[in-house]
């Protein structure tokens, strides 16, 4: 591991003070990620800012009807959480589809939405390929071992997966995102705070690198009621998702009002499908309104030698979580 | 056949982490040498299944992902280097309060095993993903690998030598003797730290991916099921699973 030097901050103002004074600076949370990373030498912060301190543990209420998720509430206490549990349970069973409960217990929202891909590729150093580790260097995985990879929005430098449960979860409730910076407060809608590789996929998002999350935002939720998240992997617990879906319908009887669709494990960002979601408005619930909003889901796909088992995988996960969404299941 | 290699008495050796100096004494097992001690059949080359598992801690570490020794010269160069970089650091273990000075690099894990020779915490992956380091920190369940000690300053950290209150063993331990929750032992110390973090979530009233309904009133009913999702994030290479969950079960019903 890289020597750093470490400090503690007790006040979010301070802890981005302390980020502004040198590049080589990094948070630390929760650490699932970071210190990992950091024993495999893929992250080498020279100051480690630690905010475990901060006050940003709460949840709470807010005005509008909707529901503040501190950055530095743990996972495990987010999904716990009567307020998440009753009013978001897509959230809830997201986070707790992720890790195991000790990680969950250590890891936060703010560096849940943070983590960086699992691909093989980015997580060795022994790999010279690597665009996001290394811009310029190439990537490993277009011609390697890509099972795990991305099947949409990849680039011909990048076709990385984001690694979340949880961020799934957000995209569908249509979650903002609290970031307090040098020049103060701005909020990011989640749908806007993760980037597709393009040509920079050393950018995962657009938090900028002087700005800390103060909080996750959720909007009040018509989606309670008939929500869903379905994870397949390759064990059933403790794994990685291949697929995830985050499903969510409004309906009025047996029609269906609105509805959100959010992939996981299938692009570089939580993947939400504004046209599969269109194409289950006013339609009755069942299987072949499913089946047609599965299929708009994964238009454009593009697979590679080892992925393209998730096309399908995909379409069958989405009309399984909404078939367990609309309470047909 | 040396004495060593009574399963009996060397698994009970394990679970209560005999291999700790600071616990050896007053659970000292018969018929279970003592390091260093060669007297009786033991042979220079005779290596204890105590032995093994501290050196085994090491080795496994890195293997995981093909880097054989990688943690075990990362470990090493920290220590070798800490006075460099070396800052003071409070920890409260067991009870017990501890000043030393570290490396910000040291993970609690390193900081047990290494500096405090805690060793009944055990080095599996060191990147998260067996579960073998488990403590627990404000009686929560967390990998000591993935935390840096200089950041648990203020923390109550407990680890498998601090769970039994004298020659009375906890609960927990008490049910993976009943419900033979273990093979080689290896992982146990973990299983049982994750075990005993799980039954305070459950009675704090906690969900789990498999729990039918988040909503429902009251605590969750810990089905075989449910400690299966719990214990997830402890691998027993063993496999000695069915024990494992017999033994949560009871432990759950009995404390």
């Amino acid at each position: 591991m890289n020597p750093f030097e470490y400090q503690r901050v007790d006040q979010s103002q301070k802890a981005v003070n302390a980020i502004v004074r040198s590049k080589q600076a990094k948070f630390l949370a929760g650490g699932t990620n970071l210190i990992d990373l950091m024993k495999l030498e893929v992250e080498r912060p020279a100051h480690l800012v630690d905010i475990n301190h901060l006050p940003l543990s709460n949840i709470e209420q807010l005005p509008n009807g909707g529901l503040r998720l501190g950055a530095l509430a743990r996972n495990s206490d987010t999904a716990d959480h009567p307020l998440v549990r009753k009013n978001y349970p897509l959230l809830s069973q997201a986070i707790l589809a992720g890790a195991s409960p000790q990680l969950r217990n250590m890891a936060t929202n703010g560096g849940n939405l943070l983590q960086r891909t699992r691909c093989y590729y980015f997580m060795d150093i022994g790999f010279p390929q690597c665009n996001k580790r290394a811009p310029g260097s190439g990537c490993g995985a277009i011609e390697g071992f890509n099972r795990i990879h991305a099947i949409l929005g990849a680039s011909d430098q990048c076709i990385a997966t984001h690694p979340s449960d949880m961020c799934v979860a957000l995209t569908a409730l249509e979650a903002q995102v609290r970031v307090l910076g040098p020049r103060g407060e701005r909020m990011i809608a989640m749908k806007d705070f993760h980037r597709l590789p393009g040509n920079t996929p050393q950018m995962d998002t657009n938090l900028n690198p002087n700005e800390l999350i103060l909080s996750i935002d959720l909007p009040s939720s018509p989606y309670a009621a008939h929500s869903h998240y379905l994870k397949m992997r390759d064990r059933a617990s403790y794994a990685f998702a291949l697929v995830s879906v985050a499903a969510a319908l409004d309906l009025n009887g047996d029609t269906i009002h609105s509805a959100r669709i959010a992939l996981g494990g299938v692009a570089h960002k939580p993947w939400r499908s504004e046209e599969a979601e269109a194409a289950l408005v006013g339609k009755p619930v069942g299987p072949e309104a499913f089946a047609a909003a599965a299929e708009q889901a994964v238009q454009g796909a593009k697979t590679y030698k080892h992925n393209a088992f998730k096309v399908v995988m995909a379409k069958r996960s989405i009309v399984r979580a909404l078939t367990v969404a609309g309470g047909r299941a | 056949m040396g004495p060593s290699n009574d399963p009996q008495n060397s698994k009970n050796a394990d679970i209560v982490n005999a291999d700790s100096g600071n616990t050896a004494k007053g659970t000292k097992v018969p018929g279970v040498p003592e390091r260093g001690d060669t007297s009786g059949s033991r042979c220079a080359w005779d290596v204890t299944r105590r032995d093994f598992t501290k050196t085994a801690s090491v080795l496994t570490g890195g293997m995981v992902l093909g880097m054989p020794i990688l943690s075990i010269r990362a470990a090493a160069e920290i220590k070798a280097s800490a006075s460099a970089h070396a800052l003071p650091v409070l920890l409260n273990i067991n009870g017990q309060k501890h000043n030393l000075s570290l490396d910000p690099r040291v993970t609690l894990l390193d900081t047990l095993r290494e500096h405090l020779a805690l060793t009944g915490t055990k080095k599996g992956c060191d990147h998260g993903q067996c579960g073998a380091c488990t403590v627990l920190v404000n009686g929560r369940r967390i990998n000591s690998c993935l935390a840096l000690a200089v950041a648990h300053q203020g923390d109550e950290i407990t680890t498998v030598e601090g769970l039994a209150k004298g020659d009375e063993l906890h609960p927990v331990q008490t049910a993976f003797f009943e419900y033979d929750g273990f093979q080689c032992g290896y992982c146990t110390p973990g299983q049982i730290c994750s075990a005993v973090g799980l039954i305070s979530e459950v009675k704090k009233g906690s969900v789990s991916a498999v729990t039918p309904d988040l909503n429902k009133e009251g605590t969750v009913d810990l089905t075989p099921d449910e400690i299966r999702e719990r214990m997830s994030g402890n691998i027993c290479r063993c496999g000695a699973y069915p024990g494992i969950v017999q033994a949560v079960q009871f432990a759950y019903r009995n404390s």
